[in-house]
């Protein structure tokens, strides 16, 4: 089957997840990491090729209302507030039904607290009359230390709390809290036995799970299951140069250059410096990963699905030779690199497939070194940074670089360090002129530098 | 996704010059179970009788051995039937019954001893402990022993009070028990609701807020309809959690076949990705036939994306879905060759794979290992799911019927899947019934069976290193004065003498039309007390 683009229709790509789209409905006191778990699962469903959004009702409420004044807006008595806040959702709402219906999406993501059974039922009603099925997301935590966290880590740079001092704002933000408690009624056992819904206690310590009743709600229930907000870091990097990348060659498995070997000395080093604690460092099974963690000296693990795109019928092959023999499949792929899948070989899509298990097991894990290869880098590294497929495979991951990756608020921090062993650039750009007709020469346009 | 574990060599050879030459060691070393845990795992099955604790030991027992997981279940029903020859009634379970609690306590900790032997010395990384232990007296006498050998601990609860559900359980594994040999129906269920009665007057269930906040486990409620996880500790109780959270009783079948007949096929090339011959239509054909005979609801058809099975696929006229993940073995640098030019090519490649065809893998290419791991979320969806017709390949195809029939690594290369058949899987009781149903169109014979000469040594076992998908291994009945700490001889485990080698390589007797072999595992009787 020669290497070909695909049409983007989702039914056709992978499993088909489920045959209408899903309402995802978030439960929840204010600071119990609603919209943490909303953007994670959002960041993730759309990286597994599942198109996605979250509609966050707190944006609608500060679009509505340019001022936050205090917690009395919330206030269950503050009749305005009841409408404002009501208008809001039905506003959310009405843009879910858009995204889903109308623009193709597969899962929505209903970010609010959804504290009452009135509001909840309300919304199952509107899912009822669109033909989506609703699963909620419901977390509960009386730990305070975890709460007082939460608020300092998203609330005091939230929008809300741009001109007070910290003090002020957290104890704003307890008395909001308050303000729910009193009409908060969670998910119960037997009066919401038939809704599908999972109940997170104590930021995963326990979960309850009710009437999962397709493939994409259990993929989600197992994520769910599996993120973890212990502080961590994550490192990811290259192999050091290798034999191959010096001659400019893709794929194969060759072994480290001289350099290539003294970056892993460095990276010991660097390792070493860094003290990190019970770090794991994992490789694919490609010489050239295996070599560069051989140096550290301590141990590691193989991992197959870490290995690099497989080029197919061009392994080994300089961007030149691909030029010369297949012209038209180094055109296609310029067309639509995500996509394009090498005569009997792979696309980043496929990787991205095959990457998902390594993805679970990063989360479920702490402190982890992954030494990897370009392509598989570009796939982790789009995860944790929330990057389209457009984006994706043309992500920068120069050799000799280590990338530290840490969670923080709703996001990640990317810290860049450059080992300082010179190398290669095997960093091809998208050339400007994509056409099948195009010369060789506007072909290798980008082509970097090489032996 | 295999991970091999590596201490790092101060040799300037590393691991990766040697990996070729040093296959089997390598290879055998991992396979991408290895990360998920270091300590042994105890799983505990708690619940009153008849509410599928051991359905989901076996179930779950067959699912670990084909990612890779050394697993064993440990029977209680079956200790204490080797205590008391034979069960008179309901009367032995009630709990002011002395002389039997003590024979019942006594049972415990002899199958606890051979759990521990089985994880500590014969390479065991998981035992399932398969018992109703309903009381926290006995959950604490569990923890203790766990705590004492360094067990990690993680409890499955069923709980149900559905009658119907019950009823059904109990009707269809009770009854045929080696309990009840030749009781009529009724009496064994009023026996058996006796027994259970007897049972509930001393259960404490787990108690999540407060009692056993600490502890790891899943509370199975209403056959799946609601799941209490507590206190995950790491990766293989995650997916454990997951595989429990998919499976599903309704009755449902899963056909199995390959592609039609390919031009590939004709010539004896491996691999490619060639389209259908002219015989390999006419199956298409006869399949569309096949499945209108059948009238199956909602039937769900999966193809993998090589031609051959997508254009076997469009024949019948129904959408279809396309996995990757089920195309054939990548044969790496013998794509495309037959046999003969392998041998002539590359020898010692061509006898490495008769040597160890498991764990073997084409250069540039993949193994059968490498293709179990990469077909686990198949496997997991078609739990999932209600009737699917999976059109694959052969090597594929043995990967699925090895996980369905509790094939180990040895048997499943070697598997019979010839092309234009059918086979149907239907889940009963413990086990699954297979139908072979071959729809009467010619083709060529793929199937290379295992090469005579070769001397077969029984598979080493490896403790926490050998990760080949291992067949459940039966439940070993030893007798009493080999447990409880005096020296157990090494056990040589024969293989399990069932119907279903009736699939696996040297039979002849293939070309049957709606036949039904009985493939349930052979403790059909056995179930916990």
């Amino acid at each position: 089957m020669r290497g070909s683009c695909r049409p983007n229709n989702p039914r056709d790509r992978t499993v088909c997840m489920t045959n209408c789209p899903t309402l995802i409905v978030t439960v929840g006191l204010p600071a119990r990491g609603k919209t943490y778990i909303s953007k994670k699962l959002t960041r993730y469903l759309n990286w597994i090729g599942v198109p996605t959004k979250e509609f966050n009702v707190g944006d609608y409420r500060r679009e509505c209302l340019k001022i936050y004044k205090s917690f009395e807006f919330f206030r269950p008595d503050n009749e305005e507030g009841v409408k404002i806040r009501r208008q809001c959702a039905m506003s959310a709402l009405n843009d879910v039904r858009q995204y889903l219906s109308v623009e193709g999406g597969q899962v929505a993501v209903f970010d609010a607290t959804n504290t009452t059974r009135d509001r909840r039922g309300t919304i199952m009603k509107f899912a009822e009359q669109n033909g989506f099925k609703v699963f909620f997301v419901e977390s509960v935590c009386e730990d305070p230390e975890v709460i007082a966290q939460n608020i300092v880590q998203v609330k005091l740079g939230n929008p809300d709390y741009m001109n007070c001092s910290s003090e002020e704002a957290i104890e704003d933000f307890m008395e909001r809290i308050k303000c729910y408690e009193t009409s908060y009624q969670p998910l119960d056992e037997d009066l919401d036995s038939d809704v599908s819904y999972i109940k997170i206690m104590d930021v995963g310590r326990r979960y309850l799970v009710n009437r999962v009743v397709d493939h994409i709600q259990s993929r989600i229930v197992y994520y769910l299951m599996n993120i973890h907000i212990t502080p961590r870091s994550i490192y990811l990097c290259r192999h050091g140069e290798s034999d191959l990348n010096i001659k400019g060659r893709i794929g194969g498995d060759s072994g480290l250059s001289s350099r290539g070997k003294e970056f892993a000395k460095r990276l010991r080093s660097f390792l070493e410096e860094q003290k990190i604690k019970d770090l794991k460092i994992w490789t694919s099974q490609m010489k050239r990963t295996i070599q560069t963690a051989e140096c550290l000296g301590v141990p590691y693990e193989q991992w197959k699905s870490l290995n690099e795109i497989d080029a197919g019928v061009c392994e080994e092959m300089m961007y030149e030779e691909i030029q010369e023999h297949f012209p038209l499949e180094f055109a296609l792929r310029d067309q639509d690199k995500y996509r394009y899948r090498y005569p009997k070989g792979e696309s980043y899509e496929d990787l991205v497939q095959r990457l998902e298990p390594v993805i679970m097991e990063l989360e479920r894990q702490e402190n982890v070194l992954v030494i990897c290869h370009q392509a598989v880098m570009r796939c982790l590294l789009a995860y944790f940074l929330d990057k389209t497929s457009h984006e994706l495979p043309y992500l920068k991951c120069p050799l000799h670089t280590v990338l530290k990756l840490t969670p923080v608020a709703y996001g990640c921090k990317v810290e860049s360090v450059y080992l300082g062993v010179e190398s290669v650039n095997t960093h091809r750009d998208r050339p400007e002129n994509v056409n099948v007709q195009r010369s060789t020469e506007d072909a290798l346009q980008t082509v970097p530098a090489h032996l | 996704m295999a991970a091999i574990h590596k201490k790092p060599c101060t040799a300037s050879n590393s691991a990766t010059e040697s990996k070729r030459t040093d296959l089997k060691s390598n290879e055998k070393k991992g396979s991408w179970a290895y990360y998920m845990t270091n300590s042994p795992l105890l799983i505990v099955m708690i619940g009153l009788p008849a509410r599928g604790k051991t359905y989901m030991s076996k179930k779950l027992t067959r699912y670990l051995n084909w990612i890779g997981v050394p697993t064993k279940v440990f029977n209680l029903g079956v200790y204490r039937r080797e205590a008391v020859q034979s069960y008179k009634s309901y009367d032995f379970f009630r709990h002011d019954n002395e002389e039997a609690m003590k024979i019942r306590k006594q049972c415990a900790l002899v199958a606890l001893q051979d759990v521990k032997t089985y994880l500590s010395e014969e390479g065991g990384q998981i035992a399932v402990f398969d018992a109703t232990n309903t009381t926290r007296e006995r959950r604490t006498l569990i923890l203790n022993f766990a705590q004492e050998n360094s067990f990690k601990v993680f409890f499955v609860e069923s709980v149900c009070d559905d009658p119907e559900v019950i009823a059904e359980n109990i009707m269809e594994v009770k009854v045929s028990s080696p309990d009840y040999p030749e009781r009529d129906r009724e009496s064994v269920m009023e026996d058996f609701l006796k027994r259970i009665e007897c049972y509930k007057v001393t259960y404490q269930p787990l108690d999540p807020d407060k009692h056993d906040m600490n502890l790891s486990f899943i509370k199975v409620i209403n056959v799946g309809r609601r799941f209490l996880v507590n206190k995950v500790q790491d990766s293989i109780q995650s997916k454990i959690v997951y595989y429990l959270m998919n499976i599903h009783v309704h009755s449902h079948s899963i056909y199995l076949c390959r592609h039609g007949e390919s031009l590939h096929n004709l010539e004896g090339r491996l691999g490619g990705d060639s389209g259908l011959s002219e015989r390999g239509k006419k199956f298409a054909v006869e399949l569309k036939a096949f499945v209108k005979e059948h009238n199956l609801s909602d039937l769900k058809v999966w193809t993998s994306q090589l031609k051959r099975t997508i254009q076997t696929a469009e024949e019948l006229g129904v959408p279809y879905e396309q996995w990757k993940i089920l195309n054939e073995i990548d044969a790496g640098m013998c794509e495309e060759m037959t046999y003969a030019m392998i041998e002539e090519k590359y020898p010692e490649e061509f006898a490495m794979r008769d040597q160890d065809k498991y764990h073997y893998r084409y250069p540039g290419g993949e193994s059968y290992q490498d293709l179990v791991q990469r077909l686990e979320p198949v496997i997991m969806e078609l739990e999932r799911q209600g009737n699917v017709l999976v059109i694959c390949h052969q090597a594929v195809m043995r990967c699925l019927l090895a996980y369905f029939l509790d094939k180990g690594a040895d048997d499943l290369p070697y598997m019979k899947c010839p092309l234009h058949t059918v086979l149907k899987l239907t889940p009963v009781a413990y086990g699954c019934k297979v139908e072979m149903f071959d729809l009467k169109v010619e083709a060529v014979n793929t199937h290379r069976d295992r090469p005579l000469i070769k001397v077969r040594t029984p598979p080493p076992m490896f403790r926490r290193n050998s990760f080949d998908p291992l067949s459940t291994k039966d439940q070993i009945k030893r007798p009493r004065m080999y447990s409880m700490g005096n020296f157990s001889p090494p056990p040589t485990l024969p293989p399990p003498a069932f119907a279903s080698t009736r699939i696996s390589e040297g039979i002849e007797s293939v070309q049957r039309e709606n036949s039904v072999d009985c493939f349930s595992a052979p403790d059909t009787g056995e179930k916990s007390t």
